[in-house]
């Protein structure tokens, strides 16, 4: 069970524990002034003006966090207060990046709206989550036919031709009628919430030592299945999808998971070793892996070809030095897919160390603010499944970065929220709809002085070991 | 399952904070290599829309900035064509800026530390800010006369002042116009780098400072300067035989056409030098030791790393020396001896300022937009490889060179040439080489004149060309 320090009801026994909605509209406030004064710098650095779109921006934009709000003030009312505000700032900025991105080259066409409609979309996932989810412990009943769902997204684009999975080499689309989605970024909640209940399910057995290795309690031998099946489902992806992000991104989710759950580090071993011996494997027998690596080493030896992604992105970084070229002082479009793929560095060209150091931050109070949903929450199954999504969103963070910055090789993933695409801003409003509703379980009092008609509905206590 | 959430937390820590020292990494410590990186397109946009300073020459602009009406708001433009390319280098929407362009871009694009006051008032004032101009040492006549000299040639000629290193031509053929490469009609540019690349040599490459090669003859004087430092004097009578028998082979080593250098096989340093005797400066190499020719050597400047003037120079090198045979022939300037023309004109320099090698540099000046003076090049000492006493027994011994021996040609009725010819081997016909400075009793200009694959001699080819290069400076000095 949680210490005393981090219990909100040990804190002031019999008293209201404090909702924190203030805080939380003050912040989306902040949020939203934020970006709309990066939307006019932008405009007014560019062209010289403002736009009069801009005041519809505006009230869009300022209506999207205030129905957001509203909606978690009524529904979700203990819930985290730092983790909307977080998802604003950084949903605002992706939304000013692509903008300023779209003036830069007019004939990409203008993104910057469309984007602004899958947030739209993406606050109206956030919100039926919500709505439908009034307990999260609920999702568990549904864990295998969430797991199903998530192969079938995973696997979808493998199966279809790559006339219509294929962009840019990774077989990760779904492209129909207009419109293209990643049925990855869907998966990856399904799979975790699946992974969530699962481990809770299964965790006495896998925490089940046979024998102690130099200080390290290996569990048995047959308890390896699910590992090895989650393995072997990333490498088919890596083969199939030519999906190094998705590959790497799952299996580094489920590990963490299992280690969490059964409190066993040799789980982190054997998934090391497991993805050693996958890379090594990879590497080896796959051109398009070897060439991924090679890139990576030196992507100035590869400018004309493969490197000059990366490379432009570094020179971008370089150029934007300490305080960057400021919002629409720099030339972010001379990266390649700079909306999508590549949005970490058209930020820190034009903000900045500076600024590129402070979004980073954002994700970390996300991340962390998440993580610490999963320490207080009562239920194993809600841990569990906070722990996995929020260590989701940092991984995917570092993946995704890493490759921007030429720390890791380069992958197929987005930056959640800040990126140009529908499906990865959807899903991830989705994924934080679900913190959100963990989080309003876990900082609810559990006597019922506060909302006594809500007595039904408050969590059972847990008693763990 | 608390306590490995707590370390799941501290790792995603560490994992940021590994993100954020990364880009700490790229953003502080490699910015300026990657902002500076000729392919990155950026700065280069960004400097297009400002007027860019002049490189100027004898008060005349050698590339200046014209507006134009395209996106780009500035022309790039040479007005003397392809006269000033291996200095100025080029300045190419595609391919970047080398050169001065590149080597002064902070001052010439206005964005040098040393400006700063000024932009900060162009803020306040609304003014369009603009680069400084970079005053180069050149001198016309000298440039004009070395690249004349050189037409229809691959070479190269290096002209300094000798006491203060200030360089007064530096000329490479065949050359290009820089005007091609910073046109703004981008397929017409590519055209004519595909052009430049498809020619042998690349008219890019830099033959005065970027390449290298085997000096030949002109390195005997820097033999004759180690043997002077070591107890020789010029009048000193070194042996000489007709064929020198390799130590450590059964090869031989012989004159230039197979001639004997003096019919006793024995013959003074001084006489050694003026007919270029292949025996006598093997034997001697071998007498004074590798450590004496490489010390000697390295105080003239070779193996210098960091020799910038702006631009980089390739560094000359004696190259690895095994056994005898190898320095016999390093002591001939063969083996693997590669030296660049600057290189060759710096050994001529420090022997006429009194022994010490200043070092060579191409900016003068540095003026703010209103033309204030910010920066100007104090000359500046690199090393002293031989005693003025010895300075002046190798001017004796290289005036007798133009004199009575092998550099006649650079001969100029009433003035005193100190010099030294070389013709150097290699795979292809031989390498023609003539380093000398004049007047040989108040020196005013150390040349190098290098003619790749001239095929003659260093005597018949590159000497005339020094003639002409050190007459046109001369003349232009008492016009002056």
């Amino acid at each position: 069970m949680a210490g005393p320090t981090t219990d909100p009801r040990a804190a002031a026994p019999g008293t209201a524990v404090p909702t924190r909605r203030g805080t939380e509209a003050l912040l989306l406030a902040f949020a939203v002034a934020i970006t709309l004064a990066a939307q006019c710098i932008v405009d007014l650095t560019v062209t010289g003006s403002l736009r009069p779109e801009l005041a519809t921006f505006g009230i869009w934009f300022t209506a999207l966090w205030t129905g957001a709000h509203l909606v978690v003030r009524k529904f979700a009312p203990y819930a985290d207060p730092l983790l909307l505000p977080c998802v604003a700032v950084l949903t605002g900025l992706g939304l000013v990046m692509i903008h300023r991105l779209d003036i830069a080259d007019p004939d990409s066409g203008a993104d910057a709206p469309v984007q602004l409609l899958w947030a739209t979309i993406g606050l109206l996932l956030f919100v039926a989550v919500l709505l439908v989810v009034r307990d999260h412990r609920l999702l568990s009943r549904y864990a295998y036919i969430l797991m199903l769902l998530g192969l079938v997204l995973l696997t979808l684009p493998a199966i279809l031709p790559a006339s219509i999975s294929e962009v840019n080499g990774a077989k990760i689309w779904i492209r129909v009628a207009g419109f293209s989605i990643q049925p990855g970024e869907f998966a990856k909640i399904c799979l975790v919430v699946f992974f969530a209940a699962y481990l809770v399910d299964k965790r006495d057995v896998l925490a089940l030592a046979s024998r102690k290795v130099m200080g390290l309690e290996l569990p048995r031998g047959r308890d390896l299945g699910p590992v090895l099946v989650v393995w072997l489902v990333s490498i088919l992806v890596l083969v199939f999808e030519r999906d190094l992000g998705s590959s790497l991104l799952l299996f580094g989710i489920f590990v963490v998971m299992l280690y969490v759950a059964t409190e066993r580090s040799s789980w982190l071993v054997i998934g090391l070793l497991l993805f050693a011996g996958g890379a090594t494997i990879a590497y080896q027998a796959f051109g398009h892996v070897q060439a991924r690596v090679d890139t990576w080493l030196d992507p100035f030896a590869y400018y004309d070809g493969s490197g000059y992604q990366v490379a432009q992105s570094l020179f971008g970084l370089g150029t934007g030095g300490l305080f960057g070229a400021g919002l629409g002082g720099g030339r972010p479009d001379e990266v390649p897919i700079a909306k999508s793929d590549f949005i970490a560095a058209a930020i820190g060209e034009e903000l900045g160390l500076f600024g590129l150091a402070a979004v980073i931050m954002v994700y970390l109070v996300l991340v962390e603010r998440g993580l610490r949903t999963s320490l207080i929450v009562r239920d194993p199954f809600g841990k569990l499944l906070a722990a996995g999504l929020s260590f989701a969103v940092a991984w995917q963070l570092f993946v995704v970065l890493g490759g921007v910055t030429g720390l890791l090789p380069l992958t197929g993933l987005t930056t959640p929220f800040l990126a140009y695409g529908g499906s990865s801003l959807v899903a991830n409003f989705g994924l934080v709809a679900l913190l959100v509703r963990i989080s309003d379980a876990a900082r609810r009092p559990a006597t019922p002085h506060v909302a006594p008609q809500r007595l039904t509905d408050a969590p059972t206590e847990v008693v763990q070991p | 399952m608390n306590a490995p959430l707590r370390r799941v937390a501290i790792s995603v820590l560490v994992l940021f904070t590994l993100l954020i020292v990364n880009i700490n990494y790229i953003q502080v410590v490699r910015s300026e290599e990657l902002r500076e990186d000729g392919r990155n397109t950026r700065v280069l946009a960004d400097e297009y829309s400002r007027e860019r300073g002049a490189i100027v020459v004898a008060g005349e602009p050698i590339a200046l900035s014209t507006p134009t009406d395209d996106r780009l708001k500035y022309l790039r433009q040479y007005p003397q064509g392809g006269l000033y390319a291996a200095v100025t280098g080029f300045y190419s929407v595609i391919y970047g800026a080398t050169g001065i362009e590149r080597a002064e871009n902070p001052l010439l694009a206005g964005t040098d530390d040393r400006l700063f006051v000024r932009r900060i008032s162009d803020l306040f004032t609304g003014r369009d800010p603009s680069g400084g101009d970079v005053v180069l040492t050149l001198d016309p006549a000298v440039q004009q006369a070395a690249m004349a000299g050189l037409e229809g040639q691959v070479g190269a000629v290096v002209a300094l002042d000798p006491s203060t290193g200030a360089i007064l031509g530096l000329a490479s053929t065949p050359t290009y116009d820089p005007n091609l490469l910073a046109s703004h009609d981008l397929d017409a540019v590519r055209e004519a780098a595909a052009q430049l690349e498809a020619a042998d040599p690349d008219p890019r490459s830099n033959q005065a400072i970027s390449q290298r090669y085997a000096p030949g003859s002109i390195f005997k004087v820097i033999v004759s300067a180690a043997a002077l430092e070591n107890g020789y004097t010029p009048e000193t009578v070194v042996p000489a035989p007709q064929v020198f028998d390799l130590p450590q082979s059964d090869g031989t080593l012989k004159n230039f056409n197979g001639s004997a250098c003096d019919p006793s096989g024995q013959q003074p340093l001084i006489q050694a030098l003026t007919i270029s005797c292949n025996t006598a400066f093997a034997q001697l190499g071998i007498d004074l030791g590798e450590d004496a020719i490489r010390d000697m050597a390295e105080g003239f400047g070779f193996g210098r790393e960091d020799l910038a003037i702006p631009l980089d120079v390739a560094t000359s090198t004696l190259g690895e020396i095994e056994n005898g045979d190898q320095l016999a022939r390093t002591s001939i300037g063969q083996q693997d001896v590669q030296v660049t023309p600057m290189q060759a004109a710096m050994i001529a320099a420090a022997v006429a300022n009194d022994g010490v090698l200043m070092k060579p540099y191409l900016v003068d000046q540095l003026l703010a937009p209103d033309l204030t003076v910010i920066d100007e090049t104090d000359p500046e000492e690199l090393s002293q490889p031989i005693s003025a006493r010895t300075a002046e027994q190798l001017t004796e011994m290289m005036t007798s060179v133009v004199t009575n021996g092998s550099g006649r040609a650079a001969g100029i009725r009433g003035i005193q040439v100190a010099g030294k010819t070389g013709t150097a081997e290699n795979e292809g016909p031989d390498h023609n080489w003539f380093i000398g400075f004049a007047p040989a009793d108040d020196p005013q200009i150390a040349v190098a004149v290098f003619v790749r694959n001239g095929g003659g001699t260093g005597g018949d080819t590159s000497a005339p060309i020094a003639r002409q290069v050190i007459q046109a400076y001369l003349d232009a000095q008492e016009g002056r």
